[in-house]
């Protein structure tokens, strides 16, 4: 079904509104995307129509939000394309999902003096929770470093790969250089050594289409709410073969089958991950969102206009001598953009540009590791999602020359 | 100019803009005209703490009177400081330590800036009030 710009733009009422009386330019998606009035209204609905607890009772309610809570499952399954639904856990969003991993795959897997090998353009949500499991169990991080364009060192890998290395946690899309990984090359390479690898997919959901089948990666987490999903929801993809070896993350509610002081045994897939009341007013919610990020996918004017925005914002940065744009590599771009000035301070030219309208993100951008691998205490980001324009694009260069005019 | 003649000018300074485009616009001025502070008094002992972008606030105790110096890497950040040290150096510790600082809430800064910088802000105020406290 294709839908204009215009169309798709007025079922996000955010994006209509003013600030400081000017029109609302929202370019912080990356940290999360507004919410489209189909998400809110069935959010709206199932709180307060159909709401009863999930999986227990018998009663009709009860009844209703299982079978809304569960189809969500299913679409999600779909919409990854996934061999089972057993295979998808839902979670609080993508930073549960990789804590999840790491530590009952740690538990599993990971021993004393084992390695793990993240990157240098990690979120510090896939490089906090592989800490946390080497301290554990004095176990040892290794660092796959990025290229001066930003693209992660894939030729690096085999070598950094060894006998110890238990797992591969890389990100699709990195939130600050906004590169698309080779993540299928990086895939391919571990399997060989018999390594397996996590991707956090919080960014690459967002703006490539997955196929965890194709890309073969054994887990796949990623956040609802930068999908347009409710917030606090959230999945975790992994291979049946990985989440039947791993033992419970928590503990309690519908992820036991038996429970005696002798001893407990756990639910099927994918309950045996989903302790306690799970958040099933929201859930749902990724059905409508995946459905629209569908139709936009396949909207050739949004396409069109995703292209525009790239061309344009990408050329206005490089082309311009007092900006320094991280993460260059024109093949793998996607519109997400993280900059520097020279003798400016990000926080003045996001406090700047707020007053205009335009709402982007300044500072470290959970990825300090990342910051001090490129030599800055911070960088600026205008992150584009497919309901922003052209014109809106063009606004937010023009007004960042002048924020330049006014500091430098 | 008396403390209060000070703040009281500060207020209308402000209220000459409306648009906070324009205020930053003074912020920014203040800033660059600040006076130029030492590199190697950029030390960890006078770096406010709480502050997102890093400021730094020397002060020294002349005839009876407290006199402030700082600098920051962010201009506007550095006109706030700027601002404050207008209203506050050449003051005696015992006017700083018993004001209230009430200007600041009347000219609306902390309410216009982002919440890392409005808790830089009040940072910024707890040193000059803690320095003014010490030097009783």
């Amino acid at each position: 079904m294709a839908m204009s710009l215009t169309e798709i733009r007025s079922q996000f009422p955010a994006l209509s509104r003013t600030v400081y009386g000017k029109p609302l330019v929202y370019l912080d998606n990356a940290a999360t995307a507004q919410r489209p009035q189909a998400v809110a209204s069935l959010w709206q609905r199932l709180s307060l129509e159909e709401n009863a607890n999930i999986h227990r009772a018998v009663h009709h309610l009860a009844a209703l939000a299982t079978d809304a809570y569960e189809q969500a499952r299913d679409a999600v399954k779909e919409f990854l394309n996934a061999s089972s639904r057993e295979e998808i856990v839902f979670t609080s969003g993508a930073t549960a999902a990789i804590n999840l991993v790491a530590f009952s795959f740690g538990e599993a897997f990971v021993h004393e003096g084992d390695e793990i090998i993240v990157t240098t353009a990690d979120h510090h949500s896939n490089i906090v929770p592989w800490q946390l499991l080497c301290e554990r169990k004095k176990a040892v991080l290794k660092v796959l470093d990025i290229r001066e364009n930003g693209v992660l060192a894939v030729e690096s890998l085999e070598k950094l790969i060894s006998q110890r290395t238990r797992i591969v946690a890389i990100s699709h899309i990195s939130n600050v250089l906004g590169l698309v990984n080779p993540v299928q090359e990086m895939v391919r390479i571990s399997h060989k050594m018999g390594v397996p690898v996590l991707v956090d997919g919080a960014q690459g959901v967002v703006h490539e289409p997955v196929d965890v089948q194709a890309l073969d990666c054994d887990f796949y987490a990623f956040s609802g709410h930068k999908l347009y999903a409710a917030t606090g929801t959230g999945v975790l993809y992994g291979k049946k073969k990985w989440l039947d070896a791993m033992p419970p993350y928590m503990g309690g509610g519908e992820m036991i089958a038996t429970v005696r002081f002798s001893g407990t045994t756990y639910a099927p897939l994918p309950e045996k991950f989903e302790a306690g009341t799970q958040n099933f007013n929201a859930m749902p919610t990724l059905v409508p969102a995946m459905e629209l990020v569908k139709a936009m996918r396949a909207d050739a004017e949004v396409q069109k206009e995703q292209e525009a925005i790239l061309d344009y914002v990408y050329e206005k940065l490089t082309g311009d001598d007092r900006v320094v744009l991280y993460g260059t590599e024109r093949a793998a771009k996607i519109p997400l953009f993280s900059f520097g000035v020279k003798g400016a301070h990000h926080e003045d030219l996001a406090l700047i540009l707020d007053k205009m309208g335009i709402a982007l993100r300044s500072g470290q951008m959970c990825a300090e590791p990342l910051m001090d691998r490129l030599g800055v205490t911070g960088l600026l980001r205008a992150s584009f999602a497919p309901y922003n324009t052209l014109q809106e694009a063009e606004y937010f260069i023009k007004s960042l020359d002048k924020a330049i005019n006014m500091l430098v | 100019m008396t403390l209060e003649e000070k703040k009281q000018q500060i207020i209308e300074d402000f209220s000459l803009y409306d648009e906070w485009l324009d205020k930053y616009e003074y912020l920014i001025e203040l800033g660059k005209a600040l006076e130029a502070f030492p590199e190697e008094k950029k030390t960890e002992e006078r770096l406010i703490k709480g502050c997102q972008s890093r400021v730094w606030l020397d002060h020294e105790l002349r005839d009876g009177k407290l006199y402030f110096s700082a600098d920051s890497d962010a201009i506007i950040t550095k006109g706030i400081i700027s601002l404050l040290i207008s209203v506050y150096s050449g003051r005696t510790p015992q006017e700083i330590a018993a004001d209230d600082f009430g200007f600041v809430a009347e000219i609306g800064l902390k309410e216009n800036l982002s919440p890392t910088r409005a808790n830089g802000l009040v940072s910024m105020i707890d040193t000059i009030k803690k320095v003014a406290e010490n030097g009783r």
